[in-house]
Formats: structure tokens, sequence, C-alpha cells
């Protein structure tokens, strides 16, 4: 915790984060030098919790040390730092919320700054993989532990009183015996001077007293910014002499220039100058692309310039990219035995014994991020040095990127995080940044690198393509006795390293070799396939193609079998159990087994929940359907129910979605609402109508007019949502992700239940028109 | 030179009379309430209200609003209290919040127009603003809130 004696200003965008009266320097400057508590270790132990998670495993681990965290001014007014992006989950809100808690801080008089990007001094900033709340919820409760703690030593010290005598309470700190109390200001001064407690020694509030977790009753603090204008988004940072640039990349993904000619472009009134941008040979991780950038005295004179440009691509080995002839790649190559990924007893030979097999070959497209903000920086290069303000996920890696790409030190960068426009993964990828850097670091000016919208669809690193194809062998009575599932997809890996031809282990354990169903005979396969664009991580990732084949199987056994859907589904579930894949490394979403198994219990709880606040089974008029799906993701586990109607037309609308969660341990239900009623949204969207497309290498798609995404008046009219209250000590789990993946498989169900078609390929487009 | 009121300040403007007007809000008079999402008018982010009207600023030039009064999310309401941004906040309509100033607009411009639109009619006047965090069923019964009293 830190002591502020000399309000400040704050500099730059900095001024949105409500911190007016207290100095970011100040704050910062105390930081380095009595950092001698940080704990760049796992810090759960099994002493003092019932569960460990995977929060020390992630690279910089976690840092539990107030002094970094918590600042509290002479006014009282208790700055907590927000060390990870907030891209819309609420998690600028809710980390600070639970040091609040913790430390009896007043939310009213809490201020909430946002870190830079340094993670040795902050711990992981990796804003992905829906872990903030289940890695920081303990060491969020520590932090504020610690600070409460410091507190109440200060006031017992002042009072001359024994430490178990005093009580942080509501932000001050009472001495009942005789009725003193001390405000967090007036000790915050001596509080500094404490020693930071011991972990192991920490008391933690109980749950019961929590006046803010799991409640639901705070918004977040961007609210009214939001609502006023005011909240800084990356797009949105102005800095005295900055250039606008936009950037033409090369067409195709390993393409490159060959001529240009900047004669038009420099005519346009507000272009200054026409520049190469370097790149980087395919794949190269988060590496730019390349191409010609043109810099201008706004962003409007800027693509009016590129426009104008005459340029010459060679489009390298990648030209020969074709969707329509990779989907038959994909579909011949799901139909031959590959890479055995997961064995239990014998599925090929159940399969040929079978009294019945049931086929899928499920298709699902690339899909594009299109958050509402497109990719942006903004750059500030002198000598050295270099200052970045971008809308990222991952700050401590742009960091490390930045300093990379320029050949400086890490330490000479400093990356600014603003608000994210939505991420929902693209933003893990700092390329914008780079190429920002880069270019201020050419034109000696501070510079912002605009995407348009057409860049960030032909240029994204895309959600990947794949055909799943499962086979599922019945008995005579109709349960399933074999399972044979094919997934085939180009994989993340390929953008790290040139030839990676398979799944990566994180790929494999979301949603196929973790498949949870009580069946004797398993095969789960990863035949081989090729990239040829740039692939990386789309909220939810791998989970959104195997959720949709599986839980689309499920159905169709469901209709092989006459039987209800939703009895099916428990069938295949089958016993409460914890389950063990026989799988060689098990990937868990980093998380350790023991406290994130695979427990079919809960599983079945939540479909068991969402049948009954869904009302499942209920009469709906003709043409309407229900349809049912579960999924654990994020180790999470999530059941939803669509009800869809398809009229005579064709033309499906969604008059009700009902969805429960069990995310285990929460803090803001509010939010989780929030992040599920728009995973229904997102759903909705692939389902209907996600589809990048590429054509000679290039992608076919420009805007929202062609990629286009759910609007208003086609999203469903109600979504419910209903939580799943935890029990006690159940280790929190992921929420912004896992609500995609069980949304369009129980849609498919709906519209077959609705009308009889079963849609195995994605989008759905003209499919129900026919 | 153009001549132009926004949020009841008199802007001038000397430069390429297409410029649009997002860019020359945003860039030029360093209003960044108003957002660029699509620059093709498919997503709505950019919404401003033009006289009375909601006018997607990323497809109108600077020329078109010569003479005329733009009110941007920055000019809404003087402490930011229309009843569209109190019921947002009741609602807590916002995720990553991006679209939201245009969404704000849009719907501030629809109950201009119409007072009191049914359930239908809100979703057909916000159409034409995409949020791909998915808040619809918020923004829905916040412009309806709005619409009711706050």
């Amino acid at each position: 915790m830190n002591f502020i004696d000399k309000p400040g200003k704050l500099r730059g965008f900095e001024k949105n984060i409500k911190v007016e009266k207290v100095s970011r320097r100040s704050i910062l400057k105390g930081l380095g030098v009595t950092g001698g508590f940080v704990l760049a270790a796992p810090v759960m132990t099994r002493q003092a919790f019932a569960y460990e998670t995977g929060a020390g495993k992630m690279p910089h681990g976690v840092v539990v040390d107030p002094r970094v965290f918590v600042a509290v001014a002479p006014d009282g007014t208790v700055t907590i730092l927000a060390h990870r992006s907030e891209m819309g989950t609420g998690v600028r809100t809710s980390l600070p919320l639970i040091v609040a808690e913790e430390m009896e801080a007043d939310w009213s008089k809490v201020r909430v700054q946002q870190a830079h990007g340094d993670e040795v001094k902050f711990g992981n900033q990796d804003t992905d993989g829906s872990r903030s709340t289940r890695h920081y919820l303990i060491p969020m409760r520590q932090i504020g532990a610690s600070a409460r703690t410091m507190l109440e030593q200060a006031a017992a010290k002042r009072w001359n009183v024994p430490a178990t005598e005093v009580k942080a309470v509501n932000h001050e700190v009472v001495h009942s015996a005789s009725g003193r109390k001390l405000g967090f200001g007036e000790l915050a001064a001596d509080a500094a001077k404490e020693s930071v407690p011991s972990i192991e020694g920490l008391k933690l509030k109980d749950p019961k007293d929590f006046r803010y977790l799991g409640k639901g009753q705070v918004s977040i603090v961007d609210l009214h910014d939001i609502t006023t204008g005011k909240a800084r988004y990356g797009a949105d940072v102005r800095l005295p002499g900055m250039k606008y640039a936009v950037i033409a990349r090369p067409p195709v993904t390993g393409g490159k220039l060959t001529s240009f000619d900047p004669d038009a472009a420099l005519k346009v009134s507000g272009v200054e100058k026409v520049m190469k941008v370097q790149g980087w040979p395919w794949p190269s991780k988060f590496q730019p692309l390349g191409g010609v950038a043109v810099i201008a005295r706004n962003t409007g004179a800027a693509i009016k310039g590129r426009d104008a440009l005459k340029l010459v691509w060679d489009d390298g080995a990648n030209g020969r990219y074709n969707s329509v002839a990779y989907r038959k790649d994909l579909e011949e190559a799901s139909r031959k035995p590959g890479l055995v990924v997961r064995r239990e007893g014998d599925a090929d030979a159940a399969l040929k014994t079978a009294d019945k097999v049931v086929t899928g070959e499920y298709y699902l497209p690339h899909l594009a991020h299109v958050s509402m903000e497109p990719p942006v920086a903004v750059a500030d290069v002198k000598g050295d040095k270099a200052e970045i303000w971008a809308p990222v996920q991952s700050p401590g890696g742009t960091r490390e990127d930045v300093a990379k790409t320029l050949g400086i030190p890490e330490a000479n960068v400093t990356v600014n995080v603003t608000l994210l426009g939505g991420g929902f993964g693209r933003k893990s990828k700092c390329d914008f940044a780079l190429e920002a850097a880069l270019l201020s670091k050419e034109l000696g000016a501070p510079v912002k690198v605009q995407w348009t919208r057409e860049d960030d669809l032909h240029h994204d690193f895309l959600h990947t393509v794949s055909v799943e194809r499962i086979e599922a062998g019945l008995d005579k009575d109709g349960k399933v006795i074999a399972w044979r599932h094919r997934s085939v997809a180009p994989t993340i890996a390929s953008t790290f390293a040139a030839g990676a031809n398979h799944a990566a282990a994180f790929e494999l354990g979301m949603g196929l070799v973790d498949m949870p169903f009580e069946i004797a005979n398993i095969s789960c396969e990863n035949p081989e396939a090729a990239a040829f664009t740039r692939i990386g991580w789309f909220r939810s990732v791998s989970n959104i193609p195997r959720a949709f084949a599986v839980q689309s199987m499920v159905g169709e056994i469901a209709n092989a079998t006459g039987r209800d859907q939703k009895e099916t589904l428990l069938a295949l579930i089958g016993s409460p159990r914890i389950v063990k894949p026989n799988v060689k490394d098990l990937w868990n979403y980093g998380e350790p087994y023991d406290s994130y198994p695979i427990d079919t219990a809960r599983l079945r709880k939540v479909v068991e929940l969402v049948a009954e606040k869904g009302e499942w089974g209920r009469q709906v008029p003709k043409g309407h359907g229900l349809g049912i799906a579960v999924h654990r993701s994020f180790v999470s586990y999530i059941a939803t129910i669509v009800e869809v109607a398809v009229d005579d037309k064709g033309k499906l609308s969604v008059p009700r979605v009902d969805t429960a969660i069990d995310c285990g341990t929460y803090v803001n239900p509010e939010r989780i609402a929030s992040q599920i009623e728009g995973a229904a949204i997102m759903g909705l969207s692939l389902a209907k109508y996600g589809a990048v497309t590429f054509k000679d290498g290039k992608v076919q798609q420009k805007n929202f007019d062609d990629f286009q995404v759910v609007r208003m008046d086609e999203a469903p009219l109600v979504t419910n949502v209903h939580i799943v209250p935890p029990a006690p000590d159940t280790p929190p789990s992921g929420v912004g992700e896992p609500g995609v993946p069980p949304f369009a498989p129980a849609l498919m169900n709906a519209i077959f239940a609705a009308t009889g078609k079963r849609i195995r390929a994605l989008p759905i487009g003209k499919q129900l028109e026919a | 030179m153009i001549k132009v009121k926004i949020n009841g300040q008199e802007q001038s403007w000397d430069g390429d009379p297409d410029l649009p007007l997002l860019w020359f809000l945003r860039d030029e008079a360093g209003l960044t309430g108003t957002k660029f999402g699509c620059g093709q008018a498919l997503c709505g982010a950019c919404t401003v209200i033009v006289d009375k009207e909601a006018v997607r600023s990323c497809i109108t030039s600077i020329n078109d609003v010569a003479g005329r009064e733009v009110t941007t999310i920055e000019g809404l309401h003087p402490d930011g209290d229309h009843p569209v941004q109190k019921a947002w906040r009741q609602v807590n309509v916002p995720q990553c919040g991006f679209c939201q100033a245009g969404q704000i607009m849009q719907a501030a411009a629809l109950l201009m127009e119409n007072p009191k639109p049914s359930h239908d009619q809100i979703r057909e006047a916000m159409a034409g603003n995409i949020c791909r965090c998915g808040c619809y069923q918020r923004i829905e019964n916040a412009v309806h809130l709005a619409s009711t009293g706050v």
C-alpha cells in the first residue's frame, strides 16, 4: 500500500481513469523501491484454501503485494490498480472490487487505475482464456486483507492497544472497547510504514460478511464515462504532433510488395507522406505483415490517400488458398484415420459390430472477431525509448514484442492500456502496436495506426476452419457403445511455427479429448491440416466447433432412437463421477485437475437446472422448436435451451434463450448475466452468418454487409441466465467464453425439432429456405 | 471555408470538403466520443444528430453539414443526464462500451421523433447499430425505460 502525499495532475489519456487527485507518478515511485514483498510465485496454498489454480504457472505468475496494487490518499481516496485489460467482461471493476471488499474499503471512495504493461511488477496480465477471476479471486482477496491488516496495525499502534482489539469496518478502523475510530485516510501514512503481513497469517473475511462479492449491485467503473463519450479507447488517444496512418497490407498472408506508386496518394489533401512498412515472413507470431503506410493529418485523409495508391503485390504460396476446395480436403481427411489422441476400449471394432451407426460431419468456416473497435494503436518512439497506447489484451506481451521489434530494452518500453472496444481474442495479438512503433520510429513523431473494418476482416488472426466427424455406434437398445470423433482444423500453432499440422494440446483439450460421455469405446483422432492464413484465438476457440459437433450428435442420436434430447444427453453423460480421459498430459485450461476435474455431477446439474428454469418440454407453437446443449469449457459448466421459430419462408427467429451456468464461486452475477446474454448473440451470429472465405488467398468479405453479425431486430427476445449457487470452496471458473459454444448446437437441435432439418454446416445462411 | 455548429460551438474547416464528418469530429475537433466502426454506414458506431436526425458521420461529408447543427455524445446533455443516458446506466447496458455512443445518439433521435415507441419500433429503429458484445436486450429495455420516464 502506498501513501500519496502530493496529489498531482495526470497526463495524457490517463485522465479518464478517474484518479483526479492522485498522481500516477507518485504511486509508481513507491513501487520499485519498496517492492521487497513481491511474490512471483503461486500463493494459493492448501493450508489456506481448499483448491489451487494454475495462476502461478502463467508467465510471471502472481504478485500479491498491497503496495503494488493499493494506494490510500490523506482524503481517504483508495486507488486500486486494475492490471488486466477491460474488453467488456467487467474485469476492471471486478478485480478491484475484490480488493475493496476484503480491505473494507467503501467502494464509493475507491478509484480504479489501469496498470501499464509490466508483468514483473504486476504478475501475469494476459487477459484471455477466461482466467481473470479464477486466477485472481484469491490473490486480490489477499492483497485487500494485507492492506486492511496494515491499516489495523497502524490504528492499534496509534491507540496503543493490541491489534486484535481493532477492526476495519467500511473505510474506518474501529476500537469498539473505547469507541474510537480513525478513517483510512487518517491512517494512510502510518499504515504505509507497516510491514506487509505474511500471506499465511492473513485472516480473510467470512463470505457471509461480504458487502459486494456475489451481490451484483455494483455497476462497472466506466459506466458514466461510456454513456457520456468520455471513456478512452485506443483510437481516442491524442498526442501533440501526432500523425495519422493507415496501411495497405499484402492481400494474401505471406505476400510481399513488388512495387508501388505514391504519386496520386501524395496529391490527396491532408496526406503528408507515403512510406514502406517492414514486414516479416509468414508465420512469425504477431509480427507485422508489412506494406505501405499513408501518413496524414487526419485518418480520413490517410484512408483517401491509401485508396489512391498504386500497389503491385507478389501473393506468394498462399495465393492458392481457396475455401471451397479446402473444405473438401478437410472432409476427406476426416474420413480417414488420423493421429489418435484419446483411446478407450476399441471404437473401431465396436463400430463394426454396432446395431446402428449414426454419423455426422460438421463444418464450421473461419470466423472473424470484428470487435466494434478495429485494431488501433498509438506509438511515440524517441531514440531507444518507446511509449505505446493501445487496446491490448496482453500488455506484458506487447511490451516484450515492441522491445524485440525495435531492438531496445524492455525496460525502455511503456505500454499504456486503454479500454478495449471489444477483444474476443483478436487483441491478444499486438501486431497493430508493432506497426505503430515501427512507423513512429521512422517518422520521429507520435503516430496512430488505425485499421479500417476492411483491414480487420482481411488481416485478422482468424478462428480456424474445421470438419468434425463423429460416428456413434448404438446397440440394440439404443445405448451408445462406440464414439469416434475426428477433428480436422488448421492449428493456432501454425501462426508460431511453419508446418504445424496437428492441433496443440490446448486445442485438443477444448471439447475433443475432454469429451465427458460415459461410453466404453472411444477414439478421438486428429488428422493433419495445413494452414494458409493466420489462425488465432477467437472467443471460446476450438470449443465452438467441438460443442457444435458433439451436441448436434446428441440431437441426432435422440432422433435415431426416438428419445427426448435432454434424456439422451443425460444418458450419455452417465453417472455422476470424475471423468478420467485416457489422454497423455490432458490439457485442462492450465488448471490442476484435482481442483478442476471434469465433474459429471456438475454437468448434469446445469442440464437439469436449465431444463427446469427453461421449461424443457413446454408446448410451443407450430413452427417453433426447442433445442438443448451442454458444454464444459474454461472449467465452467454451461447448458443452453434455445427456442427457435422458423416461418414458412425459412426465416428464423429466437423467441427465448435460457442458459444455466456453474462457474463456481463468483464475484459479479450481474456481469455474468451480461456475458451470457452477449454469448447468445455471438452464438447466433456465427450460426446464422459466420463465414470468412478465401479465393486465391484473399478474404472475400469486406465489411458488415458481407460479414454479417446479428442486429437488434433479430436478437433473441429474451435471454434468461440462471447461475448455479456455488458450494463452499468451489474454485471460480471462466465466464467470458463458455457461453458461446453450447448456443449453436442448441439452436441446431431446436431447428431440427421445429422443421425436421438437420443443419451440419454453418453458417445456416439460406439452408432453411430450400 | 466551411462553417458548422457542433454542440453549440461554431467550428470551421478549410481543408478537403469531402472529409467525412467523423474524422473532422475525431481528429480535427478532438471530439472522440463519436466512434469509427465500419466507415460504410453499416454499424452505427459513428451516429450523431444533425439538426434533429440521426446521421452516420462516417459517410456524411463536412460539406454536407455546412451551416447545420451537429450534436455528438459530448453535447447530448451538459451533465450526461439525458433520459437515454440515465436509462443506459440504470439498466447497466454496456459491456465494452465502444458502440454505445452511437446507440445512445440513435435512441435519442428515435425518442425525439417517437416519444413512446413500441418494443417492435425500438428494435427496428435500433437495427442499424451493431453491438458485437450483444447488449441488445438491455438496449431495448433502456430505450423503453427512457421513453416511460427514468
